[in-house]
């Protein structure tokens, strides 16, 4: 290939990637995205995913956090789950399902003037406790409650 | 974009309580495609992010544990009628999309 040839293979690229980048524009998460927190997602146990998140796994369980779920879920697909707290000074709240094979669910960072209570669904592949760990003022503390699903959620 | 946000806002004593609602398959990446075999490749959001007059209020990240057309309901202080509200998601493969809405 002649130099002339690769200039335009390398005109062309950076046009289609010029157009690209502008459609991908508006409110896109894509800078915190790269902070995506993979370990804390594929970790298969509870310690290690809250460590990850936390940054170590002690955590005090409080009993100003409540978890809003079913006592049984027939579906284990849909779990409906709302994490609330009295505390102040919350940045972050996550939630893990302790019998699933990664517990980590969710994760929601709160900022300045957002109220601890979230809401979300959960898949629930057998029965066992949602866990919810918050943190506040740099500590960490955690509350419990048990979900007896009939119909597993994380099945094929 | 196809329209896969539904989100609704609504300012009451000082509370703006933000709810939405996402189309997404949220495949974990674990489940196998019954007919063939295959494992069916992960596909879920991992990043929803919402702002409010441009700034940010709730920033979440996501396993393949939430459940498919995940739900998100969350409250912040302030916000008045007409404030604009903007949410926005992306997934694992790249996708994304985002909506812009009036508090009522």
């Amino acid at each position: 290939m002649s130099l002339n040839q690769k200039r335009r293979v390398f005109l062309k690229g950076s046009l289609a990637a010029g157009t690209l980048g502008a459609a991908a524009g508006l409110l896109t998460p894509g800078a915190v995205l790269a902070a995506w927190n993979k370990n804390a997602f594929t970790s298969k146990h509870i310690d290690e995913a809250i460590a990850s998140v936390g940054g170590n796994p002690v955590t005090t369980p409080s009993k100003d956090i409540t978890i809003k779920a079913p006592d049984i879920a027939e579906n284990g697909a849909v779990v409906p789950v709302s994490v609330a707290t009295s505390m102040d000074g919350v940045d972050t709240i996550a939630l893990l399902v302790e019998k699933n094979a990664s517990p980590l669910a969710a994760v929601f960072h709160l900022q300045e003037g957002t109220l601890p209570d979230v809401s979300t669904r959960v898949k629930m592949g057998k029965t066992g406790d949602v866990i919810a760990v918050v943190k506040a003022n740099g500590k960490l503390f955690s509350a419990r409650k048990g979900v007896k699903v009939t119909i597993g959620g994380c099945g094929g | 974009m196809a329209k896969t946000i539904k989100i609704r806002a609504k300012a009451k004593n000082g509370v703006t309580t933000v709810k939405a609602l996402i189309t997404h398959p949220m495949e974990t990446g674990l489940r196998k495609n019954k007919k063939t075999g295959e494992m069916i490749p992960a596909h879920f959001i991992q990043e929803v992010v919402c702002k409010h007059n441009g700034k940010e209020v709730i920033n979440c990240e996501w396993g393949g544990a939430v459940s498919k057309n995940p739900y998100l309901a969350f409250k912040f202080k302030g916000g008045n009628k007409d404030d604009t509200i903007e949410l926005a998601w992306k997934d694992n493969q790249g996708k994304g999309d985002s909506i812009s809405a009036k508090i009522r």
